[in-house]
């Protein structure tokens, strides 16, 4: 079985962001960029089956700028065994995600997909979702154990009661939540490694795919700011406070 | 317009995020229906229930074996089948919608808004991206609108309708899934989604032992629901759907007690739009005090304990 994991290049989680003061986005420039870290999850757990003999090739794939190439070479060096560069320029929406994925689907054949629950910098929760649509495949979100089961798979999900766990037919969708797995950090000698690793240089036209956006962002603005508030010096004056001033009690 | 509101519910009761989720719903404009699925008899209570919330024109009830468990697929399936009446799906964010409504989206051809926090105009809202760090305003281009609401943004809508109930049309469930199994953590305290109250605790706490030692009686003293970091998660020290963060639940209580959690920005996504923030950190520099309207430096393995016995002082 072969494992596609797709792969973002987003804001590195540390980077707090600024809103650019004229309001059309954030500051991307020079900021540090990573993996997004539910997608290190993601290629973890396919790393992982291979390792069990569970799946035989692992595959990354990313839809982005030239530099996503950086994204698909941590993978690599990971231990991912080649990568697809999906080059596209400015926004490609979750949707117009899904449908490129499709068709590297189409053209790949794995027999399963994994992909992070959420993009730390559009925090969308879709793309996975909309790709099982577009396929008619089975999906588990917000995995939190992976079982494959021959051409089928049981997950254990992140609900917002508990846990809950499903089996799904093959080929099948899972998106990856914080537990699943603790990725690994790639080694020196693997980071060298990855260097002669194969990327795949595709660009949309390549699938056909109309990328238009959909939504139409008319502005960006900071969020409303709070401010600190007061030290106290012990327990009891924070129990009168939010007695008398705060009136919560 | 039409809008079609999917409602949260347990199979029993309605949910308070679907109350919150209709006031965004409304807004939209035009006349809301919600649908009801559920597997068994308790689906016909919340869609009783539902049919007396303000506002609402029309309730659909889906019931059969395939809605019981939640489900994407047939779930989606039956929202797609039904999708020629309606302009406008909204559902509220909480994670059975998460699943399923981009899977309507994309069968539908529509790119969805995820998580709006205000209705601008009917085709236009505010979202959050960047763990709540930047607001966008998008507009939506798509013939049909599906949305999913962040509940702790919108106030709750009221009683006072009664609306006519109606059998859905029936979709075929495409069979991809099967359930086998849930571990839902049944509780008497408030879910952390509609609690008015809320005592966090973070990786400080070291132990599920010490979660129950000192954050629940603090909680159970106050009413309150209980939270946690991620670190105090992924070490075991609470349960997966008490976490509180960009990546997992976003909460706007009255009061938010933040107990030994450091404040970074992902914790802060879930819980900066509390009314009063307390936040006890025995370290004075720790990033939460920056958003707490009232600071406690102090052990708090040495201040909760003092806090619940001051709070039962108070008579709580
Ligand atoms: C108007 C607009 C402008 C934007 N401008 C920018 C911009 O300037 N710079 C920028 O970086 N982003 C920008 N974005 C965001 C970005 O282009 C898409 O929204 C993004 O590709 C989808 O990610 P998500 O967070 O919304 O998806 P989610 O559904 O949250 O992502 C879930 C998972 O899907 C997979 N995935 C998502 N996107 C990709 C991808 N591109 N390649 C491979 N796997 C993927 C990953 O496994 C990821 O974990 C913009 C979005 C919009 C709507
Ligand atoms: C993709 C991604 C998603 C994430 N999503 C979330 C999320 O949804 N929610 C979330 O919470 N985090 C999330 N995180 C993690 C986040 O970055 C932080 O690591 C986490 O919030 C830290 O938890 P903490 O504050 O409990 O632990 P720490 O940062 O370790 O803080 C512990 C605090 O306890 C204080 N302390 C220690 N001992 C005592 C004592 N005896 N008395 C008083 N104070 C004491 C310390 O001073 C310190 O400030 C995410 C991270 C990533 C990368």
């Amino acid at each position: 079985m072969k494992v596609l994991v797709p792969v973002k290049r987003v804001v590195d989680y540390n980077v707090k962001v600024r809103v650019k003061s004229d309001g059309t986005g954030v500051e991307l420039a020079n900021v540090k960029m990573s993996m997004n870290p539910f997608d290190e999850i993601a290629v973890e757990e396919a790393l992982r089956l291979k390792e069990a003999g569970k799946a035989t090739e692992v595959v990354v794939v990313s839809i982005g700028p030239a530099q996503a190439s950086e994204t698909i070479r941590t993978g690599l060096a990971m231990g991912a065994d080649r990568g697809i560069l999906v080059k596209a320029e400015g926004s490609v929406e979750p949707l117009a995600v899904a449908k490129i994925l499709k068709a590297v689907v189409e053209a790949e054949q794995p027999g399963l997909v994994i992909l992070g629950k959420q993009a730390i910098d559009d925090d969308s929760n879709q793309t996975g979702q909309m790709l099982a649509a577009l396929l008619g495949w089975s999906q588990a979100t917000f995995a939190s154990k992976l079982e494959v089961e021959g051409s089928d798979f049981k997950v254990t999900r992140e609900v917002d009661g508990g846990l809950q766990t499903i089996k799904l037919k093959g080929p099948a969708i899972v998106t990856t939540d914080l537990r699943l797995n603790e990725p690994r950090y790639a080694s020196l000698p693997n980071i060298m490694k990855a260097k002669k690793k194969p990327i795949d240089d595709k660009s949309v036209a390549d699938y056909g795919v109309d990328v238009t956006p959909r939504l139409e962002v008319l502005k960006t603005a900071e969020p409303a700011g709070r401010k600190a508030g007061v030290k106290v010096k012990d327990v009891a004056e924070l129990v009168n406070k939010l007695k008398t001033e705060a009136g919560v009690l | 317009m039409t809008t079609l509101l999917i409602a949260e519910h347990d199979h029993e009761t309605l949910k308070d995020s679907t109350n919150k989720a209709l006031t965004a719903a409304s807004q939209l404009g035009g006349d809301v229906h919600v649908l009801v699925a559920g597997g068994g008899q308790g689906t016909k209570a919340a869609a009783e229930a539902a049919a007396k919330l303000a506002g609402v024109t029309k309730v659909l009830v889906a019931e059969g074996p395939a809605y019981e468990h939640d489900l994407a697929e047939p779930l989606a399936a039956l929202i797609v089948a039904l999708a020629p009446g309606y302009d406008a799906f909204v559902a509220p964010a909480t994670s059975r919608f998460k699943n399923v409504m981009p899977r309507v989206a994309a069968l539908l051809d529509v790119m969805q808004v995820s998580e709006i926090i205000k209705v601008v105009a009917p085709d236009t809202y505010e979202r959050p991206i960047y763990a709540g760090n930047a607001i966008q305003t998008v507009k939506s281009k798509d013939a049909k609108k599906v949305i999913t609401v962040r509940t702790s943004t919108f106030a709750a809508a009221g009683e006072g309708g009664s609306a006519a109930i109606e059998n859905a049309a029936s979709a075929a469930d495409p069979g991809l899934s099967t359930f086998v199994g849930e571990e839902v953590a049944k509780s008497d305290r408030p879910e952390l989604t509609s609690a008015k109250i809320i005592v966090s605790g973070g990786r400080a706490m070291q132990s599920r032992e010490n979660f129950a030692k000192y954050i629940e009686p603090l909680a159970d003293k106050l009413g309150a629901g209980v939270g946690a970091s991620r670190a105090a998660v992924d070490a075991g020290y609470a349960p997966n759907d008490w976490q509180v963060g960009q990546t997992g639940k976003v909460v706007a209580p009255e009061l938010y007690v933040a107990v030994g959690i450091s404040g970074a920005i992902q914790h802060l996504a879930g819980m900066k739009d509390s009314k009063v923030i307390v936040a006890i950190n025995k370290d004075e520099d720790a990033p939460i005090f920056q958003v707490a309207d009232y600071g406690l430096v102090a052990d708090l393995y040495q201040a909760v304990p003092e806090l619940t016995e001051a709070l039962g002082k108070l008579g709580k």
